[in-house]
């Protein structure tokens, strides 16, 4: 080991080169914390993203902040009051009565699931959530149909009333379908554009024909 | 010819676009010489698909080589395109006597888009036609009140799904069953099974649609017509797949597919949709002590 003895003590061994640390600005997410800030602005931070779907889907415009900053707050409010506003009050529950309350959030939420996972098998480029945020929030116009096919029914259940909410149901029935479109369409292959509208329409025509068929007890 | 058949469908295995335009030249040239020829020969192997079936379970082996786990293993059963889609509709409602459904629209390439999905519009196309049929047959009577009738939806769903899906199973187990005893030329895979059933069941559609008519004459009509129509598909695709085996066997086959068919349809014609009633006004009898009873 005499010549490793020799080669590792001859000295100091200088080494030159550069070294650079980098003092990184603080990330403006770092500076932004949530922690401190009163609740109300937490709370109307997310409503005004809400809000903003909402009036993002009532003038559909192929804008991308829906599909990007996904969240299932209106999906969920929108599902609810659809579901509550479907609900007829019978309390002797009669065998064949209207959808159940659990029916309708499992219609609404396995039907948006169900049409999500077929576009993705298709070859979608779609991500899972934002599909389900799209559907979701293009209930809205079925739901101001179901408010107001329930306005309708409390002034009278006549002919004059059933044609009044056969033209709101269908009139709405077309916004969401063309609005859900609109958003969805630009995410899929070309030749198989119908393949994927094609659920669509059929998701929202049972929803559309549950608020058609509503009859109060 | 023969060769030129294997290759061609070799080639049409794969790029799906050019599957149907490569069939129909080959097929001219077949039916010109089908005289000269033996021409029942050259139909049994249209129906039969003899020298391919080999090549197309092993370039279907080759083609879903994902493991099972994967989402791209689902991915292709979805591989079809919207004219594909609209070419198989076509080819089930529209059945051409001697063509196997099978060998000229699936080709290897068996989907479940049709099946889930039509069986799906089919569910909601029986549950909301009987609804309105029923309104309609009784509109006007002063003690009717119109239900909803929901939970028909889940009757119908559990109905349709399981006859698309446990039907096949157990006529795909049947035939792998009988393939091990009589060395049969023609086997399908489970999914094509599946492919068949799902777009046979497309006519009940409109027909659905149809029954709304409050006539027993329209509906038992539309009932003999549909079924003749997607019974013909299926007994086009079965029946090369059992003729070899022995005889009785074979045809009890094909007589239960058919009976099963049918049996689906008279059942949801009877179940979903009240009988409509004769056309004459209630006739009101007058009873001996003074009060009327209407009788319906």
């Amino acid at each position: 080991f005499a010549d490793l003895a020799d080669m590792s003590l001859s000295g100091d061994i200088t080494v030159e080169g550069e070294i650079t640390v980098p003092v990184g600005a603080p990330s403006p997410d770092e500076d932004f914390s949530t922690l401190d800030e009163p609740v109300r602005e937490t709370i109307m931070r997310d409503l005004k993203a809400v809000g903003k779907k909402f009036v993002h889907v009532m003038y559909p415009k192929k804008s991308s902040t829906l599909l990007r900053d996904w969240d299932l707050w209106g999906p969920l409010v929108l599902c609810v009051s659809l579901a509550l506003m479907l609900q007829g009050g019978s309390a002797d529950s009669k065998e064949d009565g209207g959808p159940q309350f659990a029916e309708v959030f499992v219609i609404i939420w396995f039907g948006a699931v169900v049409i999500t996972l077929n576009s993705k098998l298709l070859g979608g480029t779609i991500s899972f959530f934002q599909s389900l945020c799209v559907l979701g929030y293009c209930v809205l116009p079925l739901t101001v149909a179901m408010l107001v096919c329930r306005l309708v029914l409390l002034a009278g259940a006549g002919t004059i009333s059933f044609v009044v909410r056969l033209l709101v149901v269908l009139a709405m029935f077309a916004w969401s379908t063309l609005a859900s479109t609109a958003f969805l369409a630009d995410s899929q292959p070309p030749n198989r554009k119908a393949l994927v509208v094609y659920p669509i329409f059929l998701f929202y025509f049972v929803i559309s024909w549950m608020i058609l068929t509503f009859t109060p007890q | 010819f023969a060769e030129f058949d294997d290759a061609a469908d070799l080639l049409a295995a794969n790029p799906d676009a050019t599957t149907i335009s490569i069939d129909e030249p080959s097929d001219i040239p077949k039916n010109k010489h089908g005289r000269l020829q033996q021409s029942g020969r050259e139909e049994d192997d249209e129906l039969l698909g003899t020298d391919d079936s080999d090549k197309t379970e092993l370039l279907a082996g080759q083609k879903k080589s994902a493991p099972f786990w994967t989402f791209e293993y689902y991915q292709t059963f979805f591989d079809v395109d919207t004219y594909q889609v609209l070419d198989r509709i076509k080819g089930s409602v529209f059945p051409v006597p001697g063509k196997n459904f099978v060998r000229l629209y699936i080709r290897s390439n068996p989907d479940l888009y049709g099946p889930f999905w039509i069986c799906a519009t089919l569910v909601f196309a029986i549950a909301v036609s009987g609804n309105l049929s029923n309104f309609f047959i009784h509109l006007g009577k002063p003690t009717y009140h119109y239900v909803p009738e929901f939970r028909k939806v889940s009757i119908a769903a559990t109905t349709i799904y399981a006859y698309a899906w446990l039907v096949p199973l157990a006529l795909w187990g049947f035939l792998m069953w009988r393939n091990s005893k009589v060395m049969n030329i023609v086997s399908y895979s489970f999914l094509e099974i599946v492919c068949v059933y799902g777009y046979s069941l497309f006519i009940y559609i409109p027909t659905a649609i149809l029954w709304i008519i409050p006539q027993r004459v329209v509906r038992w009509v539309l009932v003999v017509f549909s079924l003749c129509l997607s019974g013909s598909v299926l007994v086009m695709t079965f029946w090369p797949a059992v003729r070899d085996d022995n005889r009785r066997i074979a045809l009890a086959t094909v007589a239960t597919i058919v009976l099963l068919h049918a049996l689906l349809a008279v059942g949801c014609l009877a179940y979903f949709f009240d009988a409509p009633e004769l056309d004459f006004p209630a006739p009101i009898i007058p009873v001996h002590n003074g009060t009327t009873v209407i009788t319906k």
